[in-house]
């Protein structure tokens, strides 16, 4: 068991952001993983980001499936709602949750077996409704609540821990949800908090569906020699296309650039994500171009990382759909009910 | 030969083929007899297809208001020559058989105990149409005229109609009415008068005419949901479609055209209940419409928003089952399967509407309950009530009534300083409070799952909380009582020792068969069940008489084995009555079963003034 280290020493004057809170209010309960998981570091990352995002804790609702990724709501954002529902069937709740009420920002927190295994047919539905969510995936290829049985995301040819070689090809859930229609869709690495961190800001700060796909070790039953998923390999192989730096609405521009391209792609909100390029050839706005990219890629066994594709024209669910500003769940009987008058007409007319 | 004489009380049965227009033509027909002012109850025998199967239309007229399926046949209108043989078997001898004869008919294959009407329907409809598309629907009306004429029923009610449906398509409406007069006058000049009548009454009133599953939309319409999300089922589809039709016109802001409603189309039902339970977690009045094979798929998701305890409305249009089943077939058999859906130690609450009208006073009903219990209910109508069009009271509601959103904790209720646990129960009723997700910035914040808690919502294994949950969830059951509604009880005329326990669409057969039992020297106390939990009122009931009649629609005795378990009555003391072939159950079945059954126990059937 894991202690998310919370020493003074990381804010020993206990900062407080515009809204008035601490990082340390946007923690939640003592993680129950093993000491190293790498999803305790992307909870760290969703602290950081709230934090940093002047995000009201409570605004915040957090959804998640089963499995050691989907208990992870629970050690942050501990004033904020959460919802463990069941096994690869989150995103039909968070669907719902998102229909009843517009205001609130929803956090869906899945595993590699909760949405590739599962869950496959929720991940891809909840991608093409375009529901306004930040979709984190801690994948680690590899079911570590039942103790090491490979996941819908392992490598065909890897290796598990007792030696038995994969022979199913893998699902690239980065490239399933670009199919599907996700119109913010991120891969992220739990061992790298820099490019993690402004990914997940953009990501909240978009206004559609937004997938994080996060490589995330599991140290228990994945983090051996002949894994395509352990924290050596995911180093060796990792292709970073490029370097985010995330600018709320309003702010100004105040980092200064070095030499290296430089796209500044801005969402509805206002906010602007500052890209810094990697690979000259890489750009994030052209959807087809990034599927193959990702492919070629993984094809010569790199793992494609980055902000991969946003579409800055996304329009959410409720815009589809026409729905009041409103959110849906304060609506009283005197906005919802038609009264007598209007029956009396509909009686009348079954006549 | 006998000759089958009514007047106002007879069954005409239609056969056609599944997508030639047919089921308008004769809803024309039910609708006109309608508003002469005589109740008509109509059921619409289809199967699952989309074309070229076969399919019947069976038009009950009953000016004593009977809408229950009679059984027996006085008239087929047999248009469809793949069922030939058997619609010629299904007629009552000395009913009536009114057939397209532009083919010839071997004598071989028709009756002699039968009226034998024959009309080249297909001749004269291709004399006068050229268009292929023409001939077929006009056919249709051509046969309705030629049936108005023979049975009396007036013609300007059947024109009216057609202005109202055809309102701005002069064209159309001028053809119609032109098939209708052809038949009219064909049957005038050619055929032989039939000794079944329609005459004018006022047997109507202010009924109205309608299907259970727009009253049950329509319901949800004005229970408050917001959120529906459902996936194509026969036979609950038109639920949400007609939510979907109703919502456009009565829930949309008049200022902006938005709309106070979201409807989605689900990949399946796990997602559509997910949803469901999502929006109700959130605080949003939210249903779905599913029929068996959807409740199956559902039970994971059901057991969650029982034990998580989520408010969510589920409309189970029930067909015959197991499995795929009888998807166009009627019957009352997901009892068990929602009662106790899911695993584990779990049980929900169902509601029983009997006709349009409860399913629209239910549905809105079951979006209170639902809050006020925190828990998914279940409306149990079946394809009897959904997908046919019954007379029923007009819907009625009392704008001074408030939605009752439950036990929900409230931001200033937080700030001074309440007491909340998720999971605690401090009223002694079972039912705790609960927060909306964004309540408070500090308090009120909780994490909701599937796994067990303690009573503020903390993980825990411990058996005390374990036991503290059940138990109380048991408590919160046994509340549910108290707030579901009451069961109906039609007392017979004189003491009684034999009573009957019905629910659902067995209802108007139920009432039609006490009547024809009371005529044999029968008298039956029957009390209609409407709800589970059961009152206590139920097992009372049961055990004031010696025998009890069960009646359902499913091979099982479903609801007999839930009153076993769940309400304590002597097994022995209920006798399963059981109609389970699909069709909806008969006034003429309820009769023949209960009345054989009381001669089997040996007691004489009593001439009236004498108790049974």
């Amino acid at each position: 068991m894991t202690y998310i280290a919370k020493p003074k020493l990381h804010h020993p004057s206990l900062t407080k952001n515009r809204v008035g809170f601490t990082r340390r209010d946007y923690e939640g309960k003592i993680s129950t993983l093993c000491a190293g998981c790498g999803h305790d570091s992307i909870s760290a990352a969703i602290i950081q980001a709230c934090w940093e995002l002047d995000i009201e804790p409570h605004r915040v609702a957090k959804l998640s499936g089963i499995g050691c990724s989907s208990k992870t709501p629970d050690y942050f954002l501990g004033n904020s709602h959460g919802f463990n529902t069941v096994h690869g069937r989150m995103p039909s709740v968070l669907t719902g949750a998102y229909l009843a009420n517009r205001e609130l920002i929803y956090l869906g927190v899945s595993g590699d077996g909760d949405s590739a295994s599962i869950g496959l047919g929720q991940f891809a539905h909840v991608m093409r409704r375009g529901v306004n969510m930040t979709y984190i995936v801690e994948n680690n290829g590899v079911y570590g609540l039942t103790k090491g049985q490979f996941s819908a995301t392992a490598d065909k040819g890897s290796k598990s821990k007792r030696g038995q070689v994969n022979n199913d090809a893998p699902i690239d859930l980065v490239t399933l949800a670009l199919v599907m229609g996700a119109t913010f869709v991120g891969r992220g690495f739990s061992g790298d908090k820099t490019q993690l961190v402004p990914l997940i800001k953009s990501a909240l700060a978009h206004q559609g569906a937004a997938v994080i796909d996060v490589l995330s070790p599991c140290l228990a039953f994945n983090n051996h020699t002949g894994s395509t998923k352990s924290y050596d390999y995911v180093r060796e192989h990792n292709e970073a296309v490029n370097r985010l730096d995330f600018w709320p609405p309003r702010e100004e521009i105040t980092a200064d650039y070095g030499e290296g391209e430089v796209t500044d792609v801005r969402q509805h909100d206002g906010s602007v994500v500052r890209l810094r390029k990697l690979h000259a050839d890489y750009d994030p706005t052209d959807r087809i171009r990034a599927m193959s990219y990702i492919q070629e890629h993984a094809a010569r066994g790199e793992v494609v990382t980055g902000l991969l594709y946003v579409d800055v024209d996304s329009r959410d669910l409720h815009r589809q759909l026409g729905t009041v500003e409103q959110p849906l769940n304060t609506l009283g009987a005197g906005q919802l009910c038609p009264g007598t008058t209007a029956l009396q007409k509909i009686n009348a007319s079954l006549r | 030969m006998q000759k089958i004489e009514a007047v106002n009380d007879f069954v005409v049965k239609f056969a056609n083929i599944n997508g030639s227009g047919s089921a308008s033509a004769n809803e024309l027909f039910a609708r006109a007899i309608l508003r002469m002012g005589v109740p008509v109850s109509p059921r619409n025998i289809f199967p699952s297809n989309i074309q070229g199967l076969p399919t019947w239309f069976e038009v009950r007229v009953t000016e004593h208001g009977y809408l229950g399926r009679r059984g027996g046949v006085d008239m087929m209108v047999a248009m469809n020559p793949q069922t030939w043989d058997q619609d010629v078997r299904e007629i009552d001898p000395g009913g009536y058989l009114f057939y397209d004869s532009s083919k010839a008919v071997p004598r071989s294959r028709l009756r002699d105990d039968i009226h034998v009407i024959g009309m080249p329907v297909t001749e004269i409809c291709n004399d006068s149409y050229s268009d292929a598309r023409e001939r077929q629907l006009l056919k249709n009306i051509l046969y309705i005229g030629a049936l108005a004429q023979l049975l009396e029923i007036d013609s300007t009610e059947i024109e009216k109609l057609f202005s109202e449906q055809y309102h701005g398509k002069e064209k159309l409406l001028d053809a119609n009415v032109k098939a209708l007069n052809l038949g009219r006058e064909y049957a005038r000049q050619h055929l032989k008068p039939v000794a079944l009548k329609v005459e004018r009454r006022d047997a109507v009133g202010d009924k109205v005419f309608v299907d259970g599953n727009s009253a049950a939309a329509l319901g949800c319409v004005y229970g408050g949901a917001t959120v529906c999300a459902w996936y194509p089922i026969t036979p609950s589809s038109s639920v949400a479609e007609a939510f979907m039709r109703y919502a456009q016109k009565l829930r949309v802001d008049p200022d902006t055209g938005q709309r106070r409603y979201a409807i989605v189309q689900a990949e399946d039902e796990l997602a559509s209940i997910g949803m469901v339970i999502g929006a109700g977690w959130n605080g949003a009045r939210s249903f779905t419409a599913t029929s068996g094979p959807g409740i199956s798929l559902m039970t994971e998701f059901i057991g969650l928003a029982y034990f998580a305890e989520i408010p969510a409305v589920l409309i189970n249009v029930q067909r015959g089952g197991p499995s795929t089943g009888m998807p166009t077939r009627t019957q009352q058999a997901d009892i068990l399967a929602c009662a106790y859906a899911s695993h584990g130690d779990t049980r929900h609450v169902l509601l029983f509407p009997e006709d349009p009208y409860e399913c629209f006073e239910m549905s809105a009903q079951a979006l209170d309950l639902a809050e006020r219990l925190q828990t998914p209910i279940f409306v149990m109508t079946d394809l009897d009530i959904g997908m046919n069009q019954r007379l029923c009271r007009p819907f009625a509601w009392d704008d001074s009534q408030q939605y009752d959103r439950g036990k929900v904790m409230t931001r200033e209720a937080l700030d001074a300083g309440t007491d909340f646990g998720r999971y605690l129960d401090v009223d002694g009723d079972g039912i705790p409070y609960r927060t909306y997700p964004g309540t408070h910035p500090t308090k009120g914040g909780y994490f909701t799952r599937g796994s067990t808690k303690n009573a503020y919502a903390g993980y825990s294994e411990a058996g005390a909380d374990y036991i503290y949950n059940m138990q109380r969830l048991l408590r919160k059951f046994e509340t549910a009582k108290s707030l579901v509604p009451l069961p109906v009880l039609t007392a017979a005329k004189y003491p009684a020792r034999f009573a009957a326990v019905y629910y659902g669409s067995t209802s108007p057969a139920m009432h039609e068969a006490l009547d024809a039992l009371a005529e044999q020297g029968i008298y039956i106390n029957a009390l209609r069940i409407r709800a589970f939990p059961f009152q206590n009122e139920i097992a009372d009931f049961i055990a004031a008489h010696s025998k009890v009649f069960v009646l359902e629609q499913n091979l099982d005795g479903q609801l007999t084995t839930l009153l076993i378990n769940e309400a304590g009555v002597n097994p022995a003391s209920l006798i399963r009555v059981l109609h389970y072939d699909g069709t909806p159950i008969t006034a003429r079945f309820i009769t023949r079963e209960i009345a054989e059954r009381v001669s089997r126990i040996n007691v004489r059937p009593l001439r009236e003034g004498m108790v049974a």
